[in-house]
């Protein structure tokens, strides 16, 4: 890793869509080496996966998403790491987070209701050995998620044509 | 009825209006259109900067301040400038906060010029100073630089158009619209002839911090040349404030204090809110601009890279955020060109010629545009470069 790495690795997590000749231009060499770069990247699983951020309910479409706190007993010898595997290995789970403070894991749930979610908790996740308790919260609303303001409403207001 | 042509101001009536206008029209009437025309950044201000602002409207910073300005913002200002070139000025007798450079330029050509006095302006450059040095009684004196020489003024070219009256020097590098940035030793020579002369130099460097090669070097800070020189700068470029309207002006106390006059009767002092924002960007905004920055320079790569491939000859700008192709080869006029370009591929740019003769056989394109946009833009530029030439070989063969 070195700052050519670094400046793809951030250009491409603004926009992967670039194709490596504009990364190429953009950071000043050539082509090839910004594809053999990412190829590396990729190997090394720095880079994991190129995703698009999608506002599923402007497309119309419910999700329902709750982030559960869950308080968990750690195992001799692996902590939290199996317990949390147990859980993150659901592809209901979305995302999971060991915490500091007053609970231990974070794990972020999405479904189509908040039944179909409300039953992953009580059947699947509080069952799980080990883990003490839980407490979900809905979201209500997404205001920013990845650094991106869901609804911005700054747009560019500029002149079309200034000195 | 009232008679508004006799009544005019024949010296208002002579100063033609911006070329810009008839573009801005034209554009305005038209959908899809990719714009490299806009000279400002296409970042909003950062928020710590807005909600700095917001905060003082709730504590009720809503009054006039000081002719001079916040003399916490002066302060600010007179370290920044120490921190960044060494160069040492008073806050309270050497810094003017003025509505943005444009001002400055305004009370800078008023206090100095006498009528017929000469002021030597290289072009191409921005729109304003030739007409504002007419409007302050002065003659304005083109330099004319070329992409021969990356459009940076020799200290020569100056000397050569140096007669009695020359009064005064505008310098303004990095420049909008060429790009260019010009080197220390180039400085160091022309403030030979500066001396030599006894010149008052005017040096607007609001794009100081848009410098991507190399280091800046301000004027003030040559030796010798602090005391004979008008520095002008402010918040739009660096940290994305244009509207917000806020420069600053930094000399010697005599000039400084003249200025400081005509601004106390015609503006009494620049708009709290954009003071308190300002200070703000001064005192936090440092690691938001470097972003920026590093951001603009992304842009800037993409471009020359983009337009060496379509055919489009530019010299390399290393400040600003614009670049200036060369169409000579196409054998339209910038204006033609531009109009043409918008016309049929729907892409906005301004004629070089706007901006000084010497502007003419060039654009101005503006990388302050999402790099998607930039992408798109070139493609489009590429396709209507390939038709104009078929074109042009049809009408050969």
């Amino acid at each position: 890793m070195d700052e050519k790495d670094r400046e793809i690795l951030a250009i491409l997590q603004n926009n992967s869509r670039l194709r490596p000749e504009q990364i190429a231009a953009m950071i000043g060499v050539d082509q090839a080496e910004v594809e053999d770069r990412v190829k590396e990247l990729e190997e090394k699983r720095i880079i994991i996966k190129y995703h698009t951020l999608i506002n599923w309910e402007l497309a119309g479409e419910e999700v329902v998403s709750a982030l559960i706190e869950v308080k968990v007993t750690p195992q001799r010898g692996s902590g939290f790491d199996n317990i949390a595997e147990r859980i993150y290995r659901f592809p209901e789970v979305k995302a999971v987070y060991l915490m500091s403070g007053r609970y231990d894991v974070s794990v972020l749930i999405e479904g189509k209701t908040m039944k179909e979610v409300a039953l992953f908790v009580a059947m699947k996740l509080a069952t799980i050995e080990n883990v003490q308790s839980t407490a979900t919260h809905f979201v209500l609303k997404k205001y920013k998620q990845e650094g991106v303001i869901l609804e911005d409403k700054e747009k560019d207001r500029r002149l079309v044509i200034s000195p | 009825m009232i008679k508004w042509t006799e009544k005019l101001c024949p010296q208002v009536k002579n100063i033609p209006p911006s070329g810009i206008r008839r573009f801005f029209d034209l554009v305005s009437e038209m959908k899809g259109v990719v714009s490299l025309g806009v000279g400002e950044p296409d970042f909003i201000t950062p928020w710590h900067i807005r909600e700095a602002c917001i905060y003082s409207l709730e504590k009720g910073y809503t009054m006039y301040t000081s002719n001079w300005g916040l003399i916490e913002l002066r302060e600010e200002i007179a370290r920044h400038l120490y921190d960044n070139y060494q160069v040492e000025y008073e806050p309270r007798t050497d810094v003017l906060v003025t509505v943005g450079v444009s001002e400055g330029m305004d009370l800078a050509l008023r206090a100095v010029l006498a009528p017929g006095d000469e002021v030597l302006i290289p072009e191409p450059c921005y729109v304003s100073y030739s007409p504002c040095t007419s409007l302050a009684g002065g003659t304005p004196i083109p330099i004319l630089t070329t992409a021969d020489n990356d459009f940076r003024v020799t200290a020569a070219q100056i000397e050569e158009k140096i007669t009695p009256k020359t009064k005064a020097l505008i310098l303004s590098y990095p420049n909008n619209p060429t790009g260019a940035t010009i080197s220390r030793e180039e400085l160091m020579e022309i403030a030979k002839v500066v001396k030599r002369h006894d010149l008052v130099v005017i040096s607007d460097e609001i794009y100081d911090k848009l410098t991507y090669e190399g280091q800046h070097t301000c004027f003030s800070a040559l030796p010798a040349m602090k005391n004979r020189t008008i520095l002008l700068n402010g918040f739009s470029k660096a940290y994305a404030m244009t509207g917000w309207r806020l420069g600053y002006a930094c000399g010697h106390p005599e000039v400084i204090s003249h200025m400081t006059k005509i601004h106390q009767y015609t503006m009494l002092c620049a708009p709290v809110t954009a003071q308190m924002a300002a200070l703000e960007a001064l005192q936090n905004g440092t690691e938001e601009m470097q972003k920026m920055v590093a951001e603009y320079d992304r842009r800037r790569k993409l471009v020359l890279k983009g337009f060496s491939e379509i055919g489009l000859t530019c010299f390399e700008p290393k400040g600003a955020f614009y670049a200036f192709p060369s169409i000579r080869n196409t054998g339209l006029s910038s204006d033609e060109f531009a109009e043409r370009l918008l016309v049929e591929a729907k892409v906005a740019v301004v004629p070089g010629s706007v901006f000084g003769t010497t502007g003419e056989g060039h654009i101005r394109c503006s990388y302050a545009a999402s790099a998607d946009n930039l992408i798109e833009a070139i493609e489009r530029m590429g396709k209507f470069l390939n038709q104009l030439s078929l074109h042009r070989q049809e009408a050969c063969g």
